[in-house]
């Protein structure tokens, strides 16, 4: 094995780019989540925007196209999931599963044609000077616009669950939707709206998968990615800081496995593809032994259908 | 004006009516998405669910009936145990995955060997245990550490996926397959093979044993102090806890059950219909037995019909590829849209609709 093959500035550079689409579907999650709604759906959310995206880029020639198709191509599935949950009072655990059998599908049946195609490419920000900086230039300037996007993103949803009366809204639904409803928020049109948002951002982070990290459309790309991306939000115990945290650290471990496999590493292939997966379930195991605070933070009313009875 | 009010307890007639309601959902809205492909809806609908039963080759497609619904009805009548008590398995694929290995494996060990009144069941107790110990990781875990078994059973779907590539391509590879990827056949050998117990009808062991579990798993519903306890830890938990329930028990055991229905209905695939040990072994019947226990209303026997239900959607869609060039992946679409009428107009059997003002109380 060649270690030293392995450049540490190109390292975390990569891990940017690859912890992107799950730092966007996390985010998007936990606001959901934060809504008091748990949609299992990710995964087809994610995959959808993943081949939207693509098929819009290819056709229009533009990413940013692609992007925006992504986002509303993904809003318009979890729609599906807020009308069964939230009108239809479904289970959220069946439906999100639904959602994601049915994402898959629809994906690979949309994705017919675009088997073997380059996207056209995402260009990079332009930082002038920044860009030229040693290391630091190559770390954090010289990415595309949607890695810029998503940390702002990060900031965004800290800053509107923390400081804004909405977001103070969005909480107190997820919290109680009962004492919400008492007084006076629409507990069910509040609920679309976060789901809608978990949407478009899970297939933004689809999107980001098919144009940019691989860049290409295979069936079932997304490979458990918004999977892991539910499991980022439980380890950040519903807050957007360590949502940036965790997916950093799960992009870091699926890039060093990659570069491990690159260089030839002792450890079979296979073995070292299961490590983001099995790291996941450790996490997820030491955040939920931690009894307390891990579950004191979740949203009380998380995965409770809502029925105004009175 | 329209509202919804609860009803008391769910309805019995809609109960019945609901999964009926949704497949007619499913097969107008997919007629749609047919159209939509440019195909004429009757005759998909027709390849689909008509010709494999009762058409001109039906002689054929009637033996692929059985080999579809088997796995299908032995994994979600497991599935199912655990949806009623509120425990999500949902990476039934991971431990069919692993009942396969493992049932593969105790056979190849053996080989040449010829003793068939030993290594079958050898091999089915492998696989049965191999999913049972795969399933007991989430359990464990949710009963020790209280972690996501959701997630966790999920997520060890992509780690067993890796598994199975890693032992087709080295521990159980063929040593005489040239080089290629994939074990031994096991069908062709003669102490390992899942066969056929009846020419042509695709009865073999592994749908045997779906019948023998949806049996067992009704006397268990209906008749036994463990599936009350389940019944009703899945309708009021608190109430269940007073009665004096153990939870992790049923964590356990229901994952457990799910997870060793899972391992043989791999073992009986990957030594039947499969064959061998391959990359892409899996087919995703672990998915969609989610949507079978759902569709039979997690009920054993209506799991059985859902099974032969979905059997069919696999088979008639099998059709449908190869006459009118139907795309694989509309199946798998018209399957997740079904679930989706299933879950919408299950609402029938636990609301009603009242027209007209609302009284004051």
């Amino acid at each position: 094995m060649d270690l030293s093959s392995i450049n540490p500035v190109v390292l975390i550079a990569s891990l940017m780019v690859a912890s992107t689409p799950i730092l966007l579907a996390a985010l998007g999650e936990m606001v959901v989540e934060k809504s008091g709604v748990l949609n299992l759906g990710v995964e087809g959310m994610m995959i959808v925007g993943a081949i939207c995206g693509f098929a819009i880029a290819v056709e229009t020639g533009s990413p940013t196209m692609g992007f925006v198709a992504a986002a509303l191509g993904s809003a318009l599935l979890s729609m599906i999931f807020a009308v069964l949950t939230q009108l239809f009072l479904s289970n959220q655990v069946a439906t999100g599963l639904a959602l994601t059998l049915f994402g898959l599908g629809l994906s690979s049946l949309l994705g017919q044609g675009y088997v073997g195609i380059k996207p056209p490419s995402t260009p990079k920000m332009d930082l002038g000077p920044l860009s030229d900086l040693p290391v630091l230039g190559r770390i954090l300037f010289s990415h595309d616009l949607v890695v810029y996007f998503s940390l702002a993103l990060v900031l965004a949803v800290w800053a509107f669950l923390k400081f804004t009366r909405a977001g103070l809204i969005l909480r107190a639904v997820g919290e109680s939707h009962d004492a919400a409803h008492a007084l006076g928020y629409k507990v069910v049109a509040i609920r679309f709206a976060a789901i809608g948002f978990g949407g478009a951002c899970a297939g933004l982070g689809g999107a980001y998968l098919s144009l940019v990290r691989v860049p290409q459309w295979t069936e079932g790309m997304t490979a458990g990615a918004g999977w892991i991306a539910l499991a980022i939000v439980v380890f950040a115990s519903w807050r957007a800081g360590r949502i940036l945290l965790g997916a950093y650290l799960f992009g870091g471990v699926t890039v060093l496995q990659l570069n491990l496999q690159a260089a030839g590493a002792a450890i079979p292939v296979e073995y070292l593809s299961m490590s983001p997966y099995l790291i996941t379930i450790l996490v997820l195991v030491i955040m939920s032994s931690s009894r307390g605070r891990a579950s004191l933070a979740a949203p009380a009313s998380l995965g409770r259908s809502f029925h105004a009875s009175s | 004006m329209i509202r919804l009010e609860r009803r008391r307890e769910p309805s019995r007639l809609w109960s019945y009516v609901t999964p009926v309601l949704a497949v007619i959902a499913t097969m107008i809205a997919g007629g749609l998405m047919f159209a939509a492909l440019g195909k004429d809806p009757f005759e998909v609908i027709r390849t689909i669910f008509w010709d494999p039963v009762l058409g001109e080759f039906a002689f054929y497609y009637r033996g692929q009936l059985l080999i579809k619904a088997g796995p299908l009805i032995l994994i979600a009548i497991g599935l199912s145990l655990g949806f009623r008590a509120g425990i999500w398995n949902i990476g039934a694929e991971g431990q069919y995955i692993i009942g396969a290995i493992c049932g593969a494996a105790v056979g190849l060990a053996f080989y040449p060997m010829d003793a068939r009144w030993l290594i079958f069941p050898l091999m089915i107790l492998a696989g049965a245990v191999g999913g049972f110990l795969w399933a007991m990781i989430p359990a464990i875990l949710k009963t020790r550490f209280n972690t996501n078994e959701i997630l966790v059973s999920l997520l060890l779907v992509y780690v067993a996926e890796q598994l199975l590539a890693s032992m087709a391509l080295g521990a159980l590879r063929n040593p005489e397959g040239s080089g290629f990827p994939g074990s031994r056949n096991l069908r062709r050998y003669e102490s390992s093979a899942n066969t056929e117990l009846f020419e042509g009808t695709g009865m073999h062991w592994g749908v045997v044993a779906a019948f023998i579990a949806v049996i067992f798993a009704y006397i268990l519903l209906n008749r036994h102090m463990l599936g009350y306890q389940i019944r009703l830890t899945g309708q009021a938990p608190r109430a269940a806890r007073f009665a004096g329930v153990r939870p992790n028990l049923l964590v356990v055991f229901c994952l457990g059950a799910s997870g060793a229905l899972a391992g043989l209905a791999g073992m009986f695939e990957v030594a039947g219909p499969a064959g061998q040990v391959s990359i892409d072994f899996n087919v995703g019947y672990g998915f969609t037995a989610i949507i079978v226990a759902f569709l039979g209303r997690l009920h054993p026997v209506g799991i059985l019909l859902a099974g032969l239900l979905m059997a069919l959607t696999y088979i008639g869609g099998e059709a449908a590829q190869s006459t009118l060039g139907l795309p694989a992946a509309a199946i798998q679409a018209f399957q997740g849209m079904l679930l989706f009428f299933l879950l919408a107009v299950d609402m029938l059997t636990n609301y009603r609709f009242r027209f007209g003002k609302r009284e004051v109380a």
